[in-house]
């Protein structure tokens, strides 16, 4: 259970990170908190023979308000975002992602960027940087570029960056004043990689009509999904002419490579993921409704 | 492989030592430091029993290595109680209700609710189950840990 040898580099700045991938390919990996990594590395699942620790970067670390946006610096590690004031304001559902992700011993050193490179399907802000349209900002020797969130997940811990590019900051919309949103999932232990879970924001107009809704799918695939099913049927209704259940089933009605495993069937994860989105749209359009 | 330098604090004092990249902290705090009460159960983050403080803030020693600790300020269970040998509220509470047996779990539990008590001084007990669901424990069944993060409140209250 110990990683076999590699070379350790600590660079100082983005651009230095850039050059060290750039001149070592695929046989150079980014560190960042580690808290999925590490343990792949000590399993001796992975190897790699540099690892570019990227966590001491300033630039970094941060999160800013600007623009109807919140721009998360990509090494900002869980704890930081699950405190912050100003992302509970502006883009809750990280908030409630939160305290799902791990433990808190995992939460003050894994970082929001990590976690969405990593692309695990039961990744929680993965599922959240989805069902909100985020915008990845990715920097490589070519110069930076932004990905939306729908292009990023390619595959199971695949993303579509290419070697040589880092994840800088991750940009999520803030939605209107009349937004409710949810985060649900069911583990058979805390902090355990879900079964299955949603992360669901829904925005409505006077007249209570849903005017933006995004579904955040986790552990229903190879890579975090939408439920885009239920979004579009959703769409300009009235909330109260919608049913929870409806919106579960139609959310997972699409999928066709969700994972059996020890910890239950397709059909068994199919039925708890429609569950999921079910309890999350209710609670996230009770709080649209009363705001 | 290339060693590192680095040099840390461990329970107030000043360590320094080069090593390997892949040399996790846990193996440098028992190996180099000498202190053996850091625990390594499943050595991939899942068990608990190896969490130190690491500027304060607790995580897993084998989920870090050791020169990404370098330049910090690291707390080992050895660190807790106070130089006199007296018990910190925590250890002290685990003691009093029962809330270890063959131990072995028990450092990663001691820093843990040290952590979370820093944190949140007045838990409550749903919170307090969730702070202690990223440490496992193989003989207690868990109660007795619960009520002394109970009476470790009231004792520093």
């Amino acid at each position: 259970m110990k990683a076999a040898p590699f070379a350790y580099h600590r660079p100082g700045a983005v651009n230095e990170a850039v050059d060290l991938l750039a001149e070592y390919g695929d046989d150079a990996k980014i560190l960042a908190g580690g808290q999925s990594l590490v343990p792949m590395l000590a399993m001796r699942l992975t190897h790699f023979d540099n690892l570019v620790d990227i966590s001491r970067i300033e630039e970094l670390v941060g999160i800013d308000l600007c623009d109807g946006e919140v721009r998360i610096g990509a090494a900002t590690p869980h704890a930081f975002v699950g405190m912050d004031d100003e992302v509970a304001d502006s883009v809750p559902l990280l908030t409630l992602a939160t305290p799902y992700i791990g433990h808190f011993q995992i939460r003050t050193r894994g970082t929001l960027g990590g976690a969405i490179a990593h692309a695990d399907p039961a990744a929680e802000y993965a599922a959240v940087a989805l069902a909100l349209d985020a915008r990845m900002e990715a920097v490589s020797p070519r110069g930076a570029r932004e990905i939306a969130a729908k292009e990023f997940f390619t595959g199971l811990w695949e993303n579509s960056m290419a070697l040589d590019e880092i994840l800088t900051a991750v940009r999520f919309p803030v939605w209107g004043a009349r937004s409710g949103f949810a985060v649900e999932e069911f583990a058979r232990r805390h902090g355990d990689f879900a079964i299955a879970g949603a992360a669901v924001a829904v925005e409505l107009d006077d007249d209570h009509r849903v005017t933006r809704c995004g579904i955040g799918l986790l552990g229903l695939g190879s890579t975090p999904l939408r439920g885009s099913p239920a979004e579009d049927a959703v769409l300009d209704r009235p909330v109260g002419e919608i049913t929870a259940d409806e919106v579960g089933r139609l959310a997972i009605s699409s999928l066709d490579d969700i994972p059996a495993d020890l910890q239950g069937s397709a059909t068994y994860r199919a039925k708890v993921g429609a569950t999921m989105v079910a309890r999350a749209w209710k609670s996230a359009t009770a709080e649209a409704s009363n705001a | 492989m290339h060693e590192w330098p680095v040099q840390m604090s461990v329970n107030g004092q000043p360590t320094e030592a080069s090593v390997e990249p892949r040399l996790t902290l846990a193996d440098y705090l028992r190996e180099r430091c000498g202190l053996t009460g850091t625990h390594l159960g499943c050595e991939h983050g899942a068990c608990g029993a190896c969490t130190v403080l690491v500027d304060g803030q607790a995580m897993r020693s084998c989920l870090m290595f050791a020169v990404q600790a370098d330049g910090c300020e690291v707390t080992t269970v050895e660190g807790i109680a106070s130089e006199d040998g007296e018990l910190s509220p925590v250890q002290a509470a685990l003691r009093e209700c029962h809330g270890l047996q063959c131990g072995f779990c028990t450092p990663g539990f001691v820093v843990s609710i040290t952590a979370l008590l820093q944190e949140n001084p007045t838990p409550t007990d749903e919170e307090i189950r969730e702070g202690l669901s990223g440490n496992f424990c193989r003989c207690t069944g868990y109660q007795g840990i619960v009520n002394a993060v109970h009476l470790a409140v009231e004792m520093q209250a």
